[in-house]
């Protein structure tokens, strides 16, 4: 059979036709020669021709390929069928679009995310090396893996074999102005060893990338990514080979990276070869801890046994510095984990929240189908009995289920990729949003989701309604069909199955929004409220000498105190919930040494101006704030945070104490005082802290300001910055922003899976409810004669009412308690993103529990209701 | 498809592809003409039934073994004429040689000819 043929069906038959005419022509003619009446002779033509239909349908038939044709009429039957109730047909579309549409876009995000290899020569051999630490209390917050420091990776690339090359990349920040340092700008930086972009597999688009001479300290080489190159210097190719201004410093564009390269954010803006501007002392460390390592495995290599290598190295230099903080291991992770590490368990989740969703769906066009499947059952039975077949019924009732999810994934794809739009946009901390983007692959997944939800949603019911009990519907009495019990039957269960999964969904929700609640309580330490915070640093070069720092710094906070509106003003290196802000370790004078294996005592870091501690109103526990007499020489005081007395110096007073730090001009500072703790980011455990005095005038001074006002912290914010610019107008002023928002910002994935699963949740508590209505309206119809007997009988109304609510509440309260089990064990897996909140929290499953409860008796409550109204002598009547 | 009913002339399963194959080597023809040669050949034992003809010379036509235009016949009447194509006298040579074997072969099964008695002649 030709697929040719079957689409000129028509044309082979009209030409027939013609044939058929030529025929009985030739016939007459030969029969009027034997000398027949013309009338007589056209019907002895016509009679030893037979019938023509009968040949035109057997070569119509020949030609047809016939699992198209009845898959067209199915389709054609279907379709009209579906159009003759367009209110059914509406309602079934719009959730299952809503259900692809939402599985759809998170799974769009997923993939860009989590499965799509980077566009990397060769992406399966790059792993990610960090260090591992062994004790508890770096594991407490999960596995740790700990940025690696500079001396540890030179050591790995120098004695190890299994992989091709290794490089380092760390975190950088820049001024950049033009020469005469006009146009300033805070830029995000990263500095890559020579060898990165050659091991990536990423060749520069204009230009060149770093040559390994110029990956050394002293180095002046810089990469411009495309967006800056784009944006500040208009496309123009001339820019490499000239030269911008870093922090002051002259330095060479040797090349611009691709478009694509947005490794390992967009955000990045130039690139500086990984030495280049690092302190001279910090090289030698094995325990300055800022680089991430990318490595390339040899093709003849495994995984396991270069790793092996490097672990070997790395444990040898544990050995050699016990009590220095350089890890015992070495852990590797895939270079996309390393990317998505804050949003990966977000994302699964609320994956499995939106299949959960695209169930209650399924199952809700299930019970749907069913419904109408009763009201068709003569229909059927008179088909069946007819003749047809029960498979060509199943796959009748299936093509209609199919209707209805094409249209539905028609109109989820188009729903996906506004989601997706909105998702990648709004969801700040997904890396590479800008590739997040709906392609044939995700068009597939839609496909295959459509499909599966149509089997789903259409066999249950197609099954059901074609059984042999179909039959019985045409015996006299309909009225008491075997079908209806068996599918009220079914009906129910499929409900129990919908309203568990909705429990399940709306316990995860509350675990996360109470979570999320109480991370938005919690309080930090210090005062949130009415605070603007913005950032700047001053460049090393025009501020050379702690003279210039000081006297900057001061003249704008004093600037700064006496402007209206303003209470209070602090400058610190970083402000509470704004991050980890770097650590050090240190050594405690009045202490005996430590003994072997012992890890060095280690603390944040924070440099504060005196006033720092009032302004943020964190509370003096002990001794006393800096003044403003610590400042230079007599700079070498320290106050620490009550964490840090707590876990150092128990039971004794640790006020005039003497603590060494290493990395601190290896130098001794005076304990002058004890504060309160403050968090260095909500949901995270506190840290001890020790705070400097900022009036030291060290030399990379950049920091946050916290100005606390009267009201509206953000109406004070144009006064402030132009108090900047009057004092250096080329100083450029970042992340202008209240602190609240700042601390909001932070728990931008908290807030992201809690309000996305509560909303899949309601979506689903809404499916189920309408589902529990239709389910009990459509047995209340079955029951209306039973009914009005029952009453004619001399049933209450009450008694009615209460029999058709007992009806359907008692699915809805199995499927509660399914739920609330099935939630008990599910909800173990986000453990990890619950903040102060247990899995098993009562509080959510009673509330859970009895919002169900309560949608539940409301959706039973109208069909009841209308049951208990009815009038016997009616109902009697009613078949 | 619709059930044939058996007549006298009923042909075996096969053969009329084959005789109409056969009746097309003399020549191009209309589908009336082949019926016509066939009845008139089989000394109007066989009857060519219509509603299998156009059918069977459509079948043929889609495995390329009659090709078809349409031309103006004896009688100055537009119609539909068949030829032979090259596969289709391959095709022919193929189906006669093994119709004359099964010949051979029903006919030494069969014998002589039996007589009503039930003993041979």
């Amino acid at each position: 059979m030709s697929w040719l043929r079957f689409f000129r069906r028509s044309r082979a038959d009209a030409e027939l036709q013609e044939e058929i005419d030529a025929y009985l022509a030739e016939e007459t003619t030969e029969n009027m020669a034997r000398g027949m009446e013309p009338g007589e002779a056209r019907r002895q033509a016509g009679i030893k021709f037979g019938n023509p239909r009968r040949v035109r349908e057997t070569l119509w038939q020949q030609n047809t390929v016939s699992l198209v044709d009845t898959l067209c009429r199915d389709l054609k039957y279907a379709a009209r069928t579906l159009a003759r109730t367009p209110g059914f047909s509406l309602i079934a579309i719009a959730v299952m679009a809503l259900c692809i549409g939402a599985t759809t876009s998170l799974f769009t995000v997923v993939r860009s995310v989590l499965l799509r290899p980077l566009p990397f020569r060769d992406p399966g051999r790059l792993v990610m090396l960090y260090e591992h630490f062994r004790d508890a209390r770096s594991n407490q917050e999960g596995f740790n893996y700990n940025p690696v420091a500079p001396a540890d990776y030179y050591d790995w690339r120098a004695q190890t074999h299994g992989f091709e090359d290794m490089a380092a990349v760390r975190y950088w920040q820049f001024n950049l102005t033009g020469e005469r340092g006009e146009l300033p700008e805070e830029v995000n930086a990263r500095g890559g060893s020579w060898n990165l972009f050659p091991l990536l597999g990423v060749p520069a688009a204009i230009g060149r990338t770093f040559a390994e001479s110029e990956d050394r300290l002293d180095g002046t080489a810089v990469m411009l990514t495309w967006s800056l190159f784009e944006r500040r210097f208009a496309g123009d190719a001339s820019i490499v080979g000239g030269q911008i201004h870093l922090d002051g410093k002259p330095y060479t564009v040797v090349g611009v990276l691709p478009q694509w390269f947005t490794y390992p954010d967009a955000k990045v803006q130039v690139w500086v070869p990984y030495l280049s501007g690092l302190p001279p002392d910090i090289v030698p460390h094995h325990d300055y801890h800022f680089s991430t390592v990318v490595a390339r495995l040899r093709p003849d290599v495994s995984l396991a046994s270069a790793l092996s290598q490097v672990e070997a190295v790395q444990y040898r230099l544990h050995s050699q510095n016990l009590n220095a903080p350089v890890a015992e291991d070495v852990a590797p992770r895939t270079i996309n984990d390393d990317l998505a590490r804050d949003v990966k368990k977000p994302l699964l989740i609320l994956m499995c929240a939106v299949a959960c969703m695209l169930l209650i769906g399924c199952l809700n066009v299930a019970n749907l189908l069913v419904a109408r499947g009763a009201a068709r059952q003569k229909e059927v039975a008179i088909r069946g009995a007819l003749g047809a077949q029960r498979l060509t019924l199943i796959r009748g009732q299936l093509t209609e289920s199919l209707l209805i999810c094409l249209a539905g994934g028609a109109g989820g794809v188009l729903l996906s990729l506004a989601a997706t739009q909105w998702l990648s946009s709004t969801w700040k901390d997904l890396p590479s949003a800008a590739s997040i983007h709906v392609d044939g692959v995700v068009l597939g997944f839609a496909c295959a989701v459509t499909f599966s939800a149509a089997m789903l949603a259409g066999l249950l019911p197609a099954i059901s309604s074609t059984g042999k009990a179909a039959l019985a519907a045409l015996q006299a009495s309909s009225r008491t069909a075997g079908g209806n019990l068996s599918r009220a039957t079914m009906r129910k269960t499929m409900l129990t199955v919908e309203i568990a999964v909705t429990v399940v969904l709306l316990i995860g929700a509350g675990l996360l929004l109470k979570s999320f609640a109480r991370l938005r309580s919690t309080d930090v330490g210090c005062v949130t409220r009415n605070v603007l915070t913005l950032d700047y640093s001053l460049p090393a070069q025009k501020y050379a000498s702690p003279e210039k720092v000081n006297a900057f710094n001061e003249d704008l906070l004093e600037k700064l105190r006496a402007l209206p509106g303003v209470r209070a003003v602090a400058f610190g290196s970083s402000l509470p919930g704004e991050g980890y802000g770097g650590d050090d370790v240190f050594t405690i004078k009045e202490h005996p040494p430590l003994k072997p294996g012992e890890l060095l005592p280690d603390a944040l870091i924070r440099e504060t101006d005196p006033g720092y501690f009032s302004a943020l109103q964190i509370p003096l526990l002990k001794g006393r704030f800096f003044t403003g007499d610590d400042r230079l020489d007599h700079a070498k005081k320290v106050v620490i945070s009550s964490a840090l007395a707590r876990q150092y110096f128990p039971g004794e007073d640790p006020v005039g104490r003497t603590i060494h730090v290493p990395a601190r001009k290896d130098a001794d500072y005076e304990i002058v005082g004890v504060v309160g703790d403050t968090l260095w980011q909500v949901g995270r455990p506190v840290m001890p802290t020790m705070y400097f005095p900022m009036l030291d005038g060290g030399l990379d001074h950049g920091g946050s300001l916290a100005i606390r006002t009267d009201s509206d912290p953000l109406a004070i914010s144009v006064p402030v910055q132009k108090q900047i610019a009057a004092l250096d107008p080329e100083l450029p002023v970042s992340n202008v922003q209240t602190m609240q928002q700042a601390i909001g910002n932070s728990l931008g994935n908290a807030r992201f899976s809690a309000t996305l699963v509560l909303s899949f949740a309601v979506l689903s508590l809404v499916l189920a409810s309408v589902g529990l209505y239709g389910v009990l309206s459509y047995l209340m119809t079955q029951r209306t004669t039973e009914l009005g007997v029952r009453m004619a009988l001399g049933a209450r109304r009450g008694q009615v009412l209460r029999m058709i609510l007992l009806d359907g509440l008692r699915p809805a309260l199995v499927g509660v308690a399914l739920g609330s089990a099935a939630g008990a064990g599910i909800t173990r897996l986000i453990r990890s993103m619950l903040y102060d909140t247990k899995p098993l929290d009562p509080g959510v499953y009673v509330a859970v529990a009895s919002t169900l409860v309560m949608v539940a008796t409301l959706a039973c409550m109208i069909p009841a209701w209308r049951a208990s109204r009815l009038d016997p002598m009616q109902a009697l009547r009613a078949e | 498809m619709a059930k044939h009913d058996k007549t006298d002339g009923e042909m075996l399963k096969g053969t009329l592809d084959m005789m109409i194959l056969r009746t097309l080597v003399a020549g191009d023809a209309h589908g009336h003409t082949v019926a016509k040669v066939i009845e008139r050949t089989s000394e109007d034992v066989l009857e060519v039934e219509q509603g299998s003809l156009y059918p069977a010379l459509h079948r043929l036509e889609d495995r390329g073994w009659v090709s078809s235009y349409w031309g103006v016949s004896e009688n100055n009447r537009k119609a539909k004429f068949y030829r032979l194509t090259v596969a289709g006298r391959k095709q022919l040579v193929l189906e006669t040689s093994r119709w004359r074997q099964m010949i051979r072969a029903i006919g030494l099964v069969m014998g002589e000819e039996l007589m009503a008695d039930g003993g041979t002649r």
